[in-house]
């Protein structure tokens, strides 16, 4: 398949991601909604890569993904945190910083 | 045949990212990504991208979703019905349609912008692909790209990778070392039995401490 | 040395005695037993009369046509065509003013010496009135605008600080007030003409000024607009600081203060600084007969009016007070018509006579123990001789008897001014009836202090105990007072005791029978040929007028102050008391005149017609400014209205800030679509 029917497919799922972020409450769905997103992008930059020929774009995958495996572990662990003080694991709930 | 493939995968892809959004239950949201994952590593080795297909399913679809599986484990949430979450009150409706409408707008841009570039560069199949020991996608490729071009993108990542080790075990530590004695509970001989700063679920939670469990863990 | 470095001088020690006796305050204390402040304040002053005389003879060294001098110590601007400098005039005029100023105030300051002993604001006093002198010395010395106005406003102040000097008092604080009020209100008359005139002349200098005027600068035909409307605004600043009508009303209420200020300010120097004024702008005002026209009828007006108020006053130091008004009159009115030698003369003898007897007055109040009303007070004439002696002496230089030198000074005025000819006969007529009435009011004064009855204070003084009140008391309203701070000492002096003052009263009266003789008609013209330069350019400048109308003048002069003296005689003199303490004709005639008692004791109703037409309706716009327009408009409308803009505009935009994250996300999502949505426009 050409490299457009991949690309379309990397604006859904980023599209798909956009929309669990602002539609799900809890906050852990709302991370793997973030990481949707990241697929998506990930998507788009390997078959950009693949269209160029050169490997800078799965470079930057990989550079990616790192980062992703990295903010799900601080957003896991954030999580984690507000659990055991017995907040509510609920993004409309926890709204300290507002006004 | 790469069509048909694709077409499986693409639509394993789609599937996968539309159970995350719509499940309700956390856990079935967790399988439905690593689905998705699984999928898309197809997908990538339909571009050619061997070792970052690996990556995928090894890292993202191995590591990272083991540890929300855990996580998901651990704190739950209970998934509302979708009665519940109308009877709760506009402010969530409302964002849903917004939210809606809003990621229509992004994926209609997107397709915009996709299309409007009229379709020469991307209708091609891509550069021509060589195959040998080095070539494009192989680990050698990416290796040898890693380790000259990329270098300091390379460091960097695991620079950041320690720091969020790190701070990944800072935030889930339980707080508190050796705490005194409150005495507000009876001592009773199971509670002997549990070592103390040890990370059972049950101290986690707080009904197996001799002490006072929640203001360790300052609520 | 040259005569303006004198002229410096002149300003230099004043200034300097001032400074000393201020931040010596710590070391003397306030009460300075042994009168050093006292001391240095007079030495000080002595300085600057030495210094003038300097001035004097070193300006006589020079050419008649070359006696203008001007001296500038530094340019304060520049800029933007104002020429505003540091810069003194002496000349000819103002070596007479420095003269006449500097000299009655060393004695004034010699006085003050004993009086004010054991007051616990010594030091401060003498500061004070150093202060005063100096600012009084600028004013006369003042080579251009700027400094005449920071000399004018200077002597206010001074005058506002002297007046409210026993400040525990309230009378003598709203008295410093009103009169600082007052002078504030011809300050702004004095710089809104000068502006006028700056505005013709495009310079602040008095002789580039002067000569501007002389050529052209407002036209050749008199009367412009401009300078007659800055001539009158000049006249408003000379009839406030002079206390002519209508801006008189300040001058008997600054009687609360302590008499040796009240015989330097408000008789021979302050008030004699419209006078001046009129006198040093006479080029300005030959070109604007209009605004002479108006000094001479203010002068006119006032000399009459402030002599029928005289009549009816009972506190001593009230009735000398409307006598310096009257002959402040004489001499606005004399300047006024051009009769600049004469008027200055007046002014000279004036303050001679007019410290001498406020000297006197002071003496004779601390005879009476603080007490200043005409009625307590009787047949002091055994015991305070000299007192009554200087009164006597005082009282006929006043009166215009000759040989003193009232006598040749008043009545050259009027004799100018009847040769000026047409309606200003009505002027002549006026300051004659005026003549008799200072003779009244003047021995009238006298012979109810000195003669008759002695009352008890005199009586205890005869036996050589000087009289103290029981309770220091204000002699106005009775109040208790404390001796030891912001009210008058407890001690009282008197000339025949303290020898400060009797020099400086001796010295006074000398001047007051002496002075005369420099300025005999047709005789010997001192003073009009010491102060010609300085009006070389005046018209008709030297008296011309036929001997027989002078003699007729003098005579008449002569005349009248001798049949007033004899009224008051007659009506107070000796033996007219009744059983109950009342003049029995005095009192008759009052019965007969009541309507015009009422008017000359209520000052013309003056006060309450300034109250009903000014103060009323300025304090009326005050209240309604705080309660109405303070309130409603300020504080609701715009200050409420901006704070409740800003904070109905700040919670609006708090409203983003609402802490969900979907909210955050979907702004994200809305600002990444727009930057899309921006590239996809671009291509």
């Amino acid at each position: 398949m050409s490299i457009d029917w991949y690309l379309a497919v990397s604006a859904i799922v980023f599209a798909l991601g956009a929309l669990g972020v602002m539609t799900r409450r809890n906050p852990l769905v709302v991370l793997l909604c973030l990481e949707l997103m990241l697929n998506g992008g990930n998507l788009a930059l390997i078959a950009f890569s693949r269209m160029w020929g050169n490997g800078d774009g799965q470079i930057l995958a990989i550079v990616v993904m790192t980062v992703a495996a990295c903010e799900v572990c601080i957003g896991l662990g954030m999580i984690v945190a507000i659990y055991r003080r017995r907040l509510p694991i609920d993004v409309d709930e926890l709204r300290e910083l507002q006004g | 045949m790469s069509a048909v493939l694709f077409f499986i995968a693409a639509i394993g892809v789609i599937t996968g990212a539309v159970g995350v959004v719509v499940l309700r239950n956390p856990f079935f949201a967790v399988l439905a990504l690593v689905g998705h994952l699984v999928s898309l590593a197809v997908l990538f080795l339909l571009l050619r991208a061997e070792f970052v297909a690996a990556v995928q399913v090894v890292v993202y679809a191995g590591a990272v979703m083991v540890l929300y599986v855990f996580v998901v484990a651990y704190v739950g949430g209970e998934g509302e019905s979708i009665g519940e979450r109308l009877r709760r009150g506009t402010s969530t409706s409302g964002m849903r349609v917004g939210g809606a409408i809003l990621g229509g707008a992004l994926l209609v841009e997107l397709f915009i912008a996709l299309l409007g570039t009229g379709l020469e560069a991307t209708s091609g199949y891509g550069a021509g692909y060589v195959p040998g020991p080095q070539a494009y996608g192989t680990p050698a490729y990416i290796g040898k790209l890693l380790l000259t071009r990329f270098l300091l993108a390379f460091e960097l990542a695991s620079f950041l990778l320690l720091v969020g080790a790190i701070g990944g075990v800072v935030l889930a530590r339980r707080r508190g070392g050796i705490d005194e004695f409150s005495g507000r509970q009876a001592i009773t001989p199971l509670n002997l039995l549990r070592p103390r700063a040890t990370g059972t679920t049950a101290e986690a939670v707080g009904t197996a401490t001799v002490h006072d469990g929640g203001s360790r863990y300052g609520a | 040395m040259s005569t303006t470095t004198w002229g410096w001088l002149v300003l230099a020690f004043p200034l300097a005695g001032m400074l000393v006796t201020a931040l010596g305050f710590r070391r003397w204390g306030g009460r300075d037993s042994n009168h050093v402040a006292g001391w240095i304040g007079t030495g000080a002053i002595f300085l600057a009369f030495v210094c003038a005389l300097g001035a004097l003879v070193s300006l006589q060294g020079h050419t008649a046509s070359h006696r203008e001098l001007v001296s500038s110590l530094w340019n304060y601007a520049s800029t933007v065509g104002i020429d505003a400098q540091m810069s003194i005039l002496v000349d000819p005029l103002s070596v007479f003013m420095i003269l006449v100023v500097s000299g009655v105030s060393t004695l004034i300051h010699l006085y003050s010496i004993s009086y004010m002993d054991k007051d616990r604001g010594f030091v401060r006093y003498f500061s004070y009135l150093n202060f005063f002198v100096f600012s009084m010395l600028l004013l006369v010395l003042a080579g251009n605008f700027l400094l005449l106005i920071v000399g004018w406003a200077f002597v206010g102040a001074a005058s506002y600080l002297l007046i409210s000097f026993w400040y525990r008092r309230t009378t003598a604080t709203t008295a410093g007030i009103k009169a600082f009020v007052i002078n504030v209100v011809g300050d702004a008359g004095l710089v809104l003409g000068t502006f006028f005139i700056f505005k013709h002349t495009g310079t602040l200098d008095l002789l580039k000024s002067f000569h501007a005027a002389e050529t052209g600068a407002f036209g050749h035909s008199p009367n412009n607009g401009d300078l007659v409307a800055g001539c009158v605004l000049l006249l408003v600043g000379a009839f406030a600081k002079s206390a002519q009508i209508p801006l008189h009303t300040w001058l008997p209420d600054a009687m609360e203060g302590p008499t040796p200020v009240s015989s330097l300010i408000h008789a021979a120097t302050m008030v004699t600084a419209g006078v001046y004024l009129i006198a040093r702008m006479h080029p300005l005002f030959e070109r604007a007969p209009a605004a002479q026209d108006v000094g001479a009828v203010v002068g006119a007006l006032t000399l009459f009016i402030a002599g029928t108020i005289g009549l009816a006053q009972t506190d001593i130091k009230r009735v000398i007070a409307y006598s310096t008004m009257s002959q402040i009159g004489y001499m606005i009115m004399g300047v006024s018509v051009g009769a600049y030698a004469a008027g200055l003369f007046h002014l000279m003898t004036h303050a001679f006579f007019k410290a001498l007897l406020f000297m006197a007055a002071g003496s004779l109040i601390g005879a009476m123990a603080g007490e200043q009303s005409l009625e307590k007070m009787g047949g002091f004439r055994k015991a305070l001789p000299f007192t009554y002696a200087c009164f006597i002496v005082g009282g006929l230089a006043l009166s215009g008897i000759p040989p003193f030198s009232g006598f040749f000074s008043k009545d050259e005025i009027l004799l100018q001014a009847g040769e000026r000819g047409g309606w200003h006969w009505a002027l002549y007529v006026i300051g004659y009836a005026g003549a008799v009435l200072t003779a009244i009011y003047t021995f009238r004064m006298i012979f109810r202090a000195f003669h008759g009855e002695p009352v008890a204070e005199a009586r205890e003084l005869e036996g050589g105990h000087l009289a103290h009140a029981a309770v220091p008391r204000n002699p106005a309203t009775g109040e208790e007072e404390d001796t030891d701070v912001g009210f008058p000492g407890p001690e009282h002096a008197i000339a025949e005791r303290a020898w400060p003052m009797r020099i400086a009263m001796s010295l006074l009266a000398l001047g007051a029978v002496g002075a005369g003789l420099v300025q005999i008609p047709k005789t010997d013209f001192v003073i009009d040929d010491f102060l010609k330069p300085t009006f070389a350019t005046a018209k008709a400048y030297e008296p011309a007028g036929k001997t027989s109308v002078l003699v007729i003048g003098l005579t008449l002069g002569t005349l009248l102050g001798l049949a007033g003296i004899a009224l008051a005689y007659r009506i107070w003199g000796v033996g007219a008391r009744d059983a109950d303490g009342r003049y029995r004709v005095a009192a008759a005639i009052q019965a007969r005149t009541r309507p015009l008692y009422e008017l000359f004791v209520n000052k013309w109703y003056f006060d309450e017609a300034i109250n009903l037409l000014v103060v009323a309706p300025v304090a009326a716009t005050g209240r309604f400014a705080r309660d109405t327009f303070e309130r409603v408009f300020v504080d609701e409308t715009l200050i409420g209205g901006a704070t409740g803009i800003v904070r109905a505009g700040s919670a609006a935009v708090r409203a983003a800030q609402s802490g969900f994250v979907r909210y955050y996300a979907a702004l994200l999502v809305i600002g990444v679509a727009g930057v899309g949505f921006y590239f996809l426009l671009q291509t």
